[in-house]
C-alpha cells in the first residue's frame, strides 16, 4: 500500500502531503525533512527509488516538482511510478498544462483529484476519463450551490438597502 | 469575489493569503502573516461565523501544510461536515483528512455524521464519506460503520462500489475479525466489467486473503478460474484508449490480477497449474520497451517465482531478470536486483550465473542500486567463491564513497568472518579492511579479530609484523591502531626478532625502539580516543618487560601520562609506573602474554547464546551454598574492555564476567562475582586478575608458562602482599578475601594493607534478592572485636531498562537481631545495571552461634512516576554470622 504521498518543490517546499498510515505531526515533519534531504540531492540519471526506514520511496521529478510516494518494500516500484504518472496526467488534463503555481493556489483541487485516485493507500481508478468526469460533476455541484447562495445574498443585500 | 459580494466581511480571500505568504522574504515575515491570519480565523471561530467557515478552513489547510499548528480548526471540520450543502461537506471532509488522524479523540465525534452521509441520497456525498472513512478511520469507527460499507458494495453506481471496496480494505486492516462479512460481497465484485470496481475488488480480495485463511480457501476454489479468464481478457483486449498506458491496456489491473493469482497459487498445485498458461503468455507477450510493460513483467516474474514449481516458467522468469539486469535503465536494474534476492531461494545456480554483473552493480554510482547489489552479493557468497568476491569488494573499498564505506565494511567483515577458509586469509583480509576503512569497523569485529589472532600461535609473528607495516602506512585508522597496539604489546618480541617467518613475507628490521614508537605515537596523537590510548599504555607496560633496553624510555612516557587530564589514563599511568618502580620483581609475571582467548566463549557471548538469565531457584538447586549460580562459561579475560569498569557483565549471573586485567577499578559488583567464584575456586580468579595463568577451561591447552599455575599464584601473592602478616599463603589464596586484598594492593597507592580485611573469618557474598527487575547482593564482614556484629554491604543492581528513582530499601529482622541502616549511596538507580547503589547494614546477633540471620526486605521505587513495591525474605545468609 501507499503510506503517504508528498509533493515537494525543488526548493524543499511542501506542496501536498497525504498520509494513509498514521504519523503524528512530529513524525510527519521528520519524514518530510528526511525524504526531501535524500531525494533533492540525487542526481538526474539515478534510479527513482530510495530505501528509507524499511520502506521504499518512489519519486519522480516533473519540472520543478518532485512527486513521491512511499510504499511497502514488497510493492511494485515500477507500478508506483505509473501511478505517479497517472496522477500527473490527470492534473495536467484538469488544469490544462499544470504548473507548480496551479497546485499552490488550488491545492485543495489537487487533493480532490488525489482522493478520486487513491483511497486507503490503494489505487481506485485506472481511467483518467472517469476521474475527470467525477471531479467536474462535483465542481459543478459546488458552482451551482455558489450561484444559488450569491443570488440569495443579492436579494438580501437589496432588501436591506 | 466574496469580498466584493459582501463588503462587510473582514479577512482576506484564500488566494490573497497565499499570495501574501509567498511574498514574504524571510521566515519571520511569513510567521507574522500566518499569525495574523490565524488570529483572524480564531476570532471567526469564536464568533461562530458561518459564511466564511469553509474559506477559513481552506486557509487553515494551507497553513497546516506549511507546518504551523492548526488544532484549533479541528472542530470547524466537524461543523462543516454536519452542514447540509455539498460544498461545505466537501471542504469539511478534506479538512478532516488533512488536519486529523485516526489517533485523535475528536474523530469519534464524526462517526454519526459519517453514518448519515453514507446513507445520503446524493451519491457524491456518499463518495466523500467513503473516501474520508477509507483514509482515516479508526478501529472503533470501522466496527461501527462496517455494515454501511458492506451494503454500499452493492450500490448501483460503480464509482461508489469501488470506493466502498477500498474502504472495506481499511476496515479489515483495522479489524481483521470483520473479514468474513466481506468475503461474499467481495467475490461478487470480481465478476464486474468496470475496471475501477475490478481493480478495487481484486485488491480487497487480496487483502482478505491476508487476514483470513477461510477467505483464501474460498477464493482459491471459487475464483481462480474467473480471475485467469479476466487476466486473459485484459491481456488480449484490443486497443482501449481509456485504459491505455504505453500500448498496454490497464497495467494497474494487470498487476493486481497477477498479485492476487500469486496469493492463490502459493502452496496450491492445482491453482498454480490453472494459471500457468496465462502467466507464460504474459511473460512472453508483454512489450518491455515501456515502464508499464516492465512493471507487469516484474509482477509476473514474482508470481512465477512464488507459485508452485513449474520448471519451464521459472526459466522464462530468470531470463526476464537477466534481461532486466543488463538494461540501461537504472530503475529496471534496481528491480532486477531486488527480484534476484527472492530468486536465490528458488534457483541459486541461475542467480550465480549473473554474479559478474551483480558485482558491477555494487560499484554503480547510484546508492540505491549499490545497496541492493551488496545485499545480493552477500547472499551469493559461499565457500567456493569467497576469495575472488572478497578481493573484488576490498578493492572497491579503496575507491568507494565515504557514505557507502560503512555498509560495505560491515558486509566484508561479516563475509570474511563467516566463510574464511583459513586463519591467515582471515587475518590478511581483515588487515586490508582495517587499513582501508578502519574507522568504519565495529568494535566487536576487532574483538573477534584479536580472538582469532590469539588463537593462531603460528601466525603471531607474521600478524604483528603485518600490523606494524600497516600502521606505518595508515595510522589514521583507529581500529587498525588498536589491533596493532594490542598485538605489539603482546607479541612485540616476535616483531623485533622476526620470529616465525612465513615464506610469503619479506623480512623487515624493526628495532625495539621502533616498536615502542608505535605505542608512543598512539598515545601522543590527539585524534586517538581514550580506549586506544589506554591500550597503548598497557602495550607499553608489556613492552617494558619484553624490551629491557627500552625500559627507561617507557617509564618516561608513562611519567608524562601521569599528568593526563583524563582520569582513566592518569590512574593507569600512575599504577603502571608504580609497578615499574616498586614491583620490578613481579613485573615479568604480571605482563605475561595473554592466555589464549577462548573462541567458543567469545562467539557464544556475541551470539548471546551464553545463558544470561538463570533464575535464582535453579541456581540454588546447584550445590552452591550461597545461591550464586554456578558459572557455566569460563571467565573471560578481556583486555580490551576498558569500559567494563562500572558494571562488568551486570545481567549475567552465569559467571561470564569480564575482568579488566589491569583496569584495577573493580566495582563492588565485579568484586562480588569474583569473590563468589573464589569461594569455589580461588585460584582462577586470582589468576585472571593478574593475567598469569589461563582460564580453567583451557588450563592445559597452551601458554608455556614457566610457572605452574599454583606456583605463580603463590609468587604473586607473596610479592604483592609483602606487607601482610605472614599468614599461610595457600589458605589465604583459597579464601575469597585474598582476592580483594590483592586488588587493593595492585593500585600501588595504599602503603598499608586494609587492616580489617585480614581479621576474622570471611564469608561468601550472597544474592539476597533477585527479581526480573532488581538484584541485591550482600557482602559480609565482621567487626574484629565483636563476633556478634556483622556489617553487610548491600549492592543494588537495576536489571531493567528503566531508571529507578526515589529508591528506598527497608529491612526488618526478628527480635534476637538488631539492625542499623546507614543511608544509601544514592536514591537513583541507573538502568540496565549501568551503575549500582550501595547501602551498609549493621546487624547485631544476640544469639550469635545459635541462630543465623534472617531478614525481610521491602524495596520501593518509581519507574516513570509509577510506584513499584517489591518484597522478599532472605534466608540464605551464611551460617554463623
Amino acid at each position: 500500500m501507499i503510506h503517504f504521498v508528498l509533493l515537494i518543490s525543488r526548493q524543499g517546499k511542501v506542496r501536498l502531503t497525504k498520509w494513509y498510515s498514521p504519523y503524528s505531526q512530529k513524525e510527519r515533519t521528520k519524514v518530510i525533512r528526511e525524504i526531501s534531504g535524500l531525494m533533492l540531492h540525487r542526481g538526474p540519471k539515478l534510479c527513482n527509488f530510495l530505501e528509507w526506514g524499511g520502506l521504499k520511496v518512489v519519486y519522480k521529478r516533473y519540472a520543478s516538482l518532485y512527486f513521491c510516494m512511499c510504499i511497502d518494500p514488497d510493492d511494485n516500484e515500477l507500478e508506483t511510478l505509473e501511478v505517479i504518472h497517472h496522477f500527473v496526467e490527470i492534473l495536467d488534463r484538469y488544469f490544462g498544462s499544470v504548473c507548480e503555481l496551479d497546485l499552490i493556489f488550488n491545492f485543495h483541487k489537487a487533493y480532490y483529484i488525489l482522493d478520486e485516485l487513491v483511497i486507503a493507500g490503494e489505487i481506485q481508478e485506472s481511467s483518467k476519463k472517469t476521474v475527470a468526469q467525477l471531479i467536474s460533476a462535483q465542481d459543478s455541484l459546488v458552482e451551482a450551490a455558489k450561484e444559488e447562495a450569491s443570488s440569495i445574498s443579492n436579494i438580501i443585500a437589496q432588501a436591506t438597502k | 469575489m466574496d469580498s466584493i459580494i459582501n463588503p462587510f466581511s473582514s479577512g482576506t480571500r484564500l488566494r490573497d493569503m497565499i499570495r501574501a505568504i509567498r511574498a514574504c522574504k524571510t521566515a519571520a515575515e511569513e510567521r507574522a502573516v500566518v499569525r495574523k491570519e490565524c488570529a483572524a480565523i480564531r476570532a471567526a471561530i469564536n464568533e461562530n461565523d458561518q459564511e466564511y467557515r469553509h474559506r477559513n478552513l481552506a486557509k487553515l489547510m494551507f497553513i497546516h501544510m506549511l507546518g504551523y499548528p492548526t488544532h484549533f480548526g479541528q472542530m470547524e471540520c466537524l461543523k462543516l461536515i454536519a452542514s447540509a450543502g455539498f460544498p461545505e461537506k466537501r471542504i469539511g471532509y478534506l479538512g478532516l483528512m488533512l488536519l486529523l488522524d485516526e489517533r485523535q479523540e475528536v474523530l469519534m465525534l464524526v462517526t454519526n455524521s459519517l453514518k448519515q452521509d453514507l446513507n445520503h441520497t446524493n451519491q457524491y456525498i456518499v463518495g466523500l464519506a467513503l473516501c474520508a472513512l477509507g483514509n482515516i478511520c479508526s478501529a472503533e469507527m470501522a466496527r461501527d460503520l462496517a455494515p454501511e460499507v458492506e451494503r454500499l458494495l452493492q450500490f448501483r453506481d460503480p464509482n461508489i462500489r469501488k470506493k466502498a471496496a477500498l474502504c472495506s480494505i481499511r476496515i479489515i486492516r483495522k479489524v481483521p475479525d470483520l473479514a468474513e462479512n466481506f468475503i461474499n460481497p467481495a467475490a461478487a465484485l470480481l465478476k464486474e466489467k468496470h475496471h475501477g470496481v475490478l481493480i478495487t475488488g481484486v485488491q480487497l480480495c487480496t487483502d482478505l486473503c491476508k487476514v483470513s485463511s477461510e477467505a483464501l480457501e474460498y477464493f482459491r476454489k471459487k475464483c481462480t478460474e474467473v480471475l485467469v479468464k479476466t487476466l486473459k481478457d485484459v491481456a488480449n483486449s484490443p486497443y482501449a484508449p481509456e485504459y491505455d498506458v504505453g500500448g498496454i491496456t490497464d497495467p494497474f489491473l494487470h498487476i493486481r490480477l497477477l498479485r492476487f493469482l500469486r496469493v492463490l497459487g502459493q502452496g496450491d498445485a492445482d491453482a498454480s497449474d490453472s494459471m500457468n498458461d496465462i502467466l507464460a503468455q504474459v511473460a512472453t507477450k508483454t512489450e518491455s520497451n515501456k515502464n508499464a510493460g516492465n512493471a507487469i513483467l516484474y509482477e509476473c516474474v514474482e508470481t512465477i517465482m512464488s507459485i508452485e514449481d513449474n520448471g519451464g516458467l521459472r526459466v522464462l522468469a530468470i531470463n526476464i531478470l537477466g534481461r532486466f539486469l543488463s538494461n540501461r535503465d537504472n530503475n529496471i536494474r534496481y528491480v532486477a536486483l531486488n527480484m534476484l534476492m527472492k530468486a536465490i531461494s528458488v534457483d541459486a545456480q541461475a542467480v550465480q550465473r549473473h554474479r559478474a554483473t551483480i558485482l558491477e552493480c555494487v560499484k554503480d554510482s547510484d546508492a540505491s542500486i549499490r545497496k541492493r547489489a551488496l545485499e545480493l552479493v552477500y547472499l551469493l557468497i559461499n565457500e567456493s567463491n569467497v576469495k575472488p568476491l572478497t578481493k573484488e569488494l576490498i578493492d572497491y573499498l579503496e575507491v568507494s564513497d565515504q557514505d557507502f564505506k560503512g555498509d560495505l565494511t560491515a558486509k566484508i567483515c561479516s563475509i570474511v568472518e563467516k566463510f574464511s577458509p583459513e586463519k591467515i586469509w582471515y587475518i590478511d583480509q581483515m588487515l586490508k579492511v582495517l587499513s582501508e576503512a578502519g574507522n568504519f569497523v565495529k568494535d566487536e569485529v576487532c574483538h573477534a579479530l584479536i580472538v582469532v589472532i590469539s588463537n593462531a600461535p603460528e601466525l603471531h609473528g607474521y600478524t604483528v609484523r603485518a600490523l606494524y607495516r600497516a600502521f606505518q602506512a595508515s595510522s589514521e585508522q583507529e581500529s587498525l591502531v588498536r589491533v596493532a597496539v594490542w598485538c605489539i604489546g603482546e607479541y612485540g618480541d616476535m616483531l623485533v626478532k622476526n620470529v616465525g617467518m612465513l615464506d610469503v613475507e619479506d623480512p623487515i628490521t624493526v628495532t625495539e625502539s621502533d616498536a615502542v614508537d608505535v605505542a608512543e605515537i598512539t598515545i601522543k596523537r590527539h585524534t586517538s580516543d581514550l580506549t586506544t590510548k589506554a591500550m597503548a599504555l598497557i602495550a607499553l607496560l608489556k613492552l617494558s618487560s619484553r624490551f629491557p633496553s627500552c625500559s627507561e624510555r617507557i617509564r618516561d612516557i608513562l611519567v608524562q601520562q601521569k599528568g593526563s587530564l583524563v582520569l582513566e589514563l592518569q590512574q593507569r599511568s600512575i599504577e603502571f609506573n608504580s609497578i615499574l618502580e616498586k614491583h620490578r620483581n613481579i613485573r615479568s609475571a604480571l605482563v605475561e602474554r595473554m592466555p589464549v582467548l577462548d573462541e567458543a566463549t567469545f562467539s557464544g557471548r556475541r551470539a548471546g547464546s551464553v545463558p544470561t538469565t538463570v533464575s535464582p531457584s535453579t541456581g540454588a538447586s546447584l550445590k552452591v551454598p550461597n545461591g550464586v549460580v554456578k558459572p557455566t562459561a569460563a571467565p573471560l579475560v578481556d583486555l580490551l574492555d576498558l569500559t567494563s569498569d562500572d558494571a562488568p557483565a551486570p545481567s549475567s549471573s552465569s559467571g561470564d564476567f569480564l575482568h579488566d586485567i589491569l583496569g584495577v577499578d573493580l566495582s563492588p559488583a565485579s568484586g562480588h562475582s569474583g569473590t563468589s567464584q573464589a569461594a569455589k575456586n580461588g585460584t582462577d580468579v586470582l589468576m585472571d586478575i593478574l593475567s598469569l595463568g589461563t582460564p580453567p577451561a583451557q588450563s592445559s591447552s597452551s601458554t608455556p608458562d614457566i610457572f605452574s599455575p599454583s606456583q605463580n599464584q603463590k609468587t604473586a601473592v607473596v610479592s604483592l602482599d609483602g606487607l601482610s602478616t605472614p599468614s599461610p599463603v595457600s589458605a589465604r589464596a583459597a579464601s575469597p578475601q585474598a582476592t580483594s586484598s590483592i586488588i587493593d594492593l595492585l593500585d600501588g597507592l595504599g602503603p598499608s594493607p586494609p587492616a580489617p580485611e585480614n581479621n576474622g573469618p570471611a564469608y561468601p557474598s550472597v544474592i539476597a534478592f533477585e527479581s526480573s527487575s532488581l538484584r541485591i547482593t550482600f557482602d559480609f564482614s565482621k567487626s574484629p572485636g565483636n563476633p556478634q556484629i556483622t556489617v553487610i554491604k548491600a549492592t543494588f543492581t537495576n536489571l531493567s531498562s528503566n531508571v529507578y528513582v526515589d529508591f528506598v530499601f527497608q529491612a526488618a529482622v526478628p527480635k534476637f537481631l538488631q539492625l542499623h541502616l546507614d543511608p544509601a549511596s544514592s536514591n537513583t538507580l541507573p538502568a540496565s545495571g549501568s551503575g549500582t547503589v550501595t547501602q551498609t547494614l549493621r546487624v547485631t546477633n544476640s544469639q550469635h552461634g545459635k541462630k543465623s540471620l534472617v531478614m525481610r526486605i521491602r524495596i520501593a521505587y518509581k519507574i516513570n512516576g509509577k510506584d513499584v513495591l517489591e518484597e522478599g525474605q532472605i534466608n540464605n545468609f551464611p551460617r554463623d554470622l
